[in-house]
């Protein structure tokens, strides 16, 4: 049975997403989506358990042996990348259920339900194959099934921001059909450990392109600056359960795409000293990092605000990536786990005061630290996480990013990720400042949010500063899942 | 001799070129779309290249018959699954496009960035 688990993950959501869409009642379709979430956050966990206790975990699709059949393949990133979409796809569904009944009109929540479960599927399956052309499918499913999602927003300006992300993801779809194609031609295989040993014998000027292919289509997928433009219109005008869904799952499974290209497929080598791409990514991310810090300073939507730090935040996950150490990539990855557990949280606190308020523009937060003091609690909680103070989940990362750019004696890095974090500091403390020490003008009659979304909001809090005081989880599998990356150790 | 002979490449990065030149320049948004899906079936020629073999056969198992050379099969196999996936997202994209004409009134790139930056919130 458990030799199943890695398909069986795919398969529950893919099966239930047209089931979701066909039940004519939102309720049930919201509690048939609840049920299978929670049931894949189990298959996930059990799975998780496996690789860490037996090691990678291998299945053959169909029976067909590696290279020649799809091979699922679930290794130590996968197993932290695998918790964080399934365990966020399971806490945003108790959360959905309110605050899609308020955003969406009645007559288009199961379809809601039925799309967020394709996408939960897509996201899976990017993570559990261990086949390139398989990632591209599933990645496309995902990503058509995010457009339709994004469009499902109140505003009007959801659909032109869906446009957008729609024709910037196809681009980036096609480079990475592209660059597989070349990878295809040189090596004859598909299959990533297949192609890992093929790569270095073939090594030519296709190859080489086929790297630029596919690193410039993930990075437009993942919103790498400068290639981030469709991020903050998309995450501002879906409905907020899609947003919190997308922002820390989406995002997170395009750079686990990314470290899987370039560490799994190309190789460490390959990749940094014949190609040497940190030398690109590396300003990249900084200037990420500090330009997208300072655009959120002067936004005044806050989901906006959320939604420019998001592209920040990817910044620090890919500085990780390029310092190209264990250290460096134990922080990426880490980043990567946190990042969810601290954006679920601040986009469902956002939610909440959509759900209560009507509005996410600034001024609706006036004064709502004494309306709601919960829902901005916990603002204030992954706010704090966000900027990286001791005992939160930022923290952590942060210090191993820290570390990592100091191991390599690049000083002046650690200082702007440093300087980023200030930045942070600016942005949250200016939705903090109005919330609480600003009178309230709005309708009296302003109560605090429902437990239906306060709960989830507050479980993803209290795991961000579970995970920032107990990090020793969280740190030991990045920290194997690294060293399998770089080849270093087990 | 060598460049003349790969000349479907050739093609394909014209096609591919042309399509997202269409795709950057153009602000009406359905032209956009064809812009995308040029550029996407560039890539299936692509593909497709790849998969022959000069004087192959298709790749179908005769009995008895030996020592014929057979066109690949599998990248002919797999630019299918790349054309469901590029008919899919051309479906959503004018099933968008649908929708904002109905919301904005136009799906002219430049007149609708224009209105939404009219707009509060």
């Amino acid at each position: 049975m458990t030799e199943h688990l890695p398909v069986l993950l795919v398969l529950l959501p893919l099966v239930a997403a047209p089931l979701a869409a066909l039940l004519p009642w939102s309720r049930a379709a919201w509690a048939l989506t609840l049920v299978i979430t929670w049931a894949t956050f189990g298959v996930a966990i059990l799975l998780v358990h496996r690789v860490l206790d037996l090691g990678t975990a291998s299945y053959f699709l169909g029976g067909w042996v590696a290279p020649f059949g799809i091979e699922y393949r679930v290794d130590a990133v996968g197993a932290l990348v695998l918790l964080v979409v399934s365990g966020i796809g399971a806490i945003v569904m108790p959360y959905a259920y309110q605050s899609v009944a308020r955003e969406v009109e009645s007559a288009k929540v199961h379809l809601l339900y039925s799309g967020l479960l394709l996408c939960l599927a897509g996201l899976l399956g990017i993570t559990v194959t261990g086949d390139v052309f398989n990632l591209f499918v599933f990645l496309e499913i995902s990503s058509i099934s995010a457009y339709a999602l994004i469009a499902m927003g109140t505003d009007r300006r959801a659909l032109h921001a869906s446009y957008k992300y729609l024709i910037m993801g196809s681009i980036g779809a096609t480079f990475i059909v592209i660059g597989i194609g070349m990878m295809y031609v040189m090596t004859g295989t598909l299959n990533m450990a297949d192609l890992a040993n093929r790569i270095p014998e073939v090594s030519s000027r296709t190859i080489s392109v086929a790297f630029a292919f596919l690193t410039v289509g993930i990075s437009l997928k993942l919103a790498l600056f400068p290639l981030h433009l469709w991020l903050p219109d998309a995450y501002t005008y879906a409905p907020s359960t899609v947003t919190v869904f997308l922002a820390s799952t989406a995002t997170k499974v395009a750079v686990y795409m990314l470290v899987r290209v370039f560490f799994t497929v190309f190789g460490v080598a390959f990749s940094f000293e014949v190609m040497t791409l940190h030398l690109g990514l590396l300003p990249l991310a900084l200037l990420g990092i500090l330009l997208a810090s300072v655009t959120a300073i002067y936004q005044d939507n806050v989901k906006r605000l959320l939604a420019y730090s998001s592209v920040a935040q990817i910044g620090y996950m890919i500085l990780g990536i390029s310092l190209s150490s264990v250290t460096g990539l134990t922080a990426g990855l880490l980043h990567l786990f946190n990042h969810a557990l601290m954006k679920g949280a601040l986009f469902m606190a956002v939610g909440a005061v959509m759900y209560r308020v009507g509005s996410v523009r600034l001024e609706a937060f006036r004064g709502l630290g004494r309306k709601m003091p919960w829902t901005m609690a916990a603002f204030v909680g992954g706010g704090l996480s966000l900027i990286g103070v001791p005992l939160t989940v930022g923290f952590v990362s942060k210090w191993f990013l820290v570390l990592g750019a100091l191991e390599k004696g690049m000083w002046p890095v650690a200082l702007l990720v440093v300087l980023g974090s200030l930045l942070a500091l600016v942005y949250i403390w200016k939705v903090v400042e109005i919330a609480y020490f600003q009178a309230f003008e709005g309708d009296p009659a302003t109560r605090e949010a429902p437990l239906g979304l306060l709960a989830p909001m507050w479980i993803l809090v209290v795991l961000s500063f579970y995970f920032g005081t107990h990090a020793t989880f969280t740190a030991g599998v990045a920290r194997r899942g690294a060293e399998l990356l770089l080849g270093v150790g087990s | 001799m060598r460049i003349l002979g790969l000349y479907n490449y050739w093609v394909f990065i014209f096609l591919m070129m042309v399509g997202f030149y269409i795709l950057i320049s153009r602000a009406n948004f359905v032209q956009k779309i064809l812009g995308l899906s040029i550029f996407q079936t560039a890539v299936f020629i692509f593909y497709i290249s790849m998969g022959s073999i000069r004087g192959a056969e298709p790749p179908i198992l005769v009995e008895g018959v030996e020592g014929i050379v057979y066109a690949n099969p599998l990248p002919h196999v797999l630019i299918l699954t790349a054309i469901v996936v590029g008919v899919s997202t051309t479906a959503v994209a004018l099933a968008l496009v649908v929708r904002i004409k109905e919301a904005y009134g136009t799906i002219e790139g430049d007149e609708i960035t224009a209105m939404d930056n009219e707009m509060p919130f």
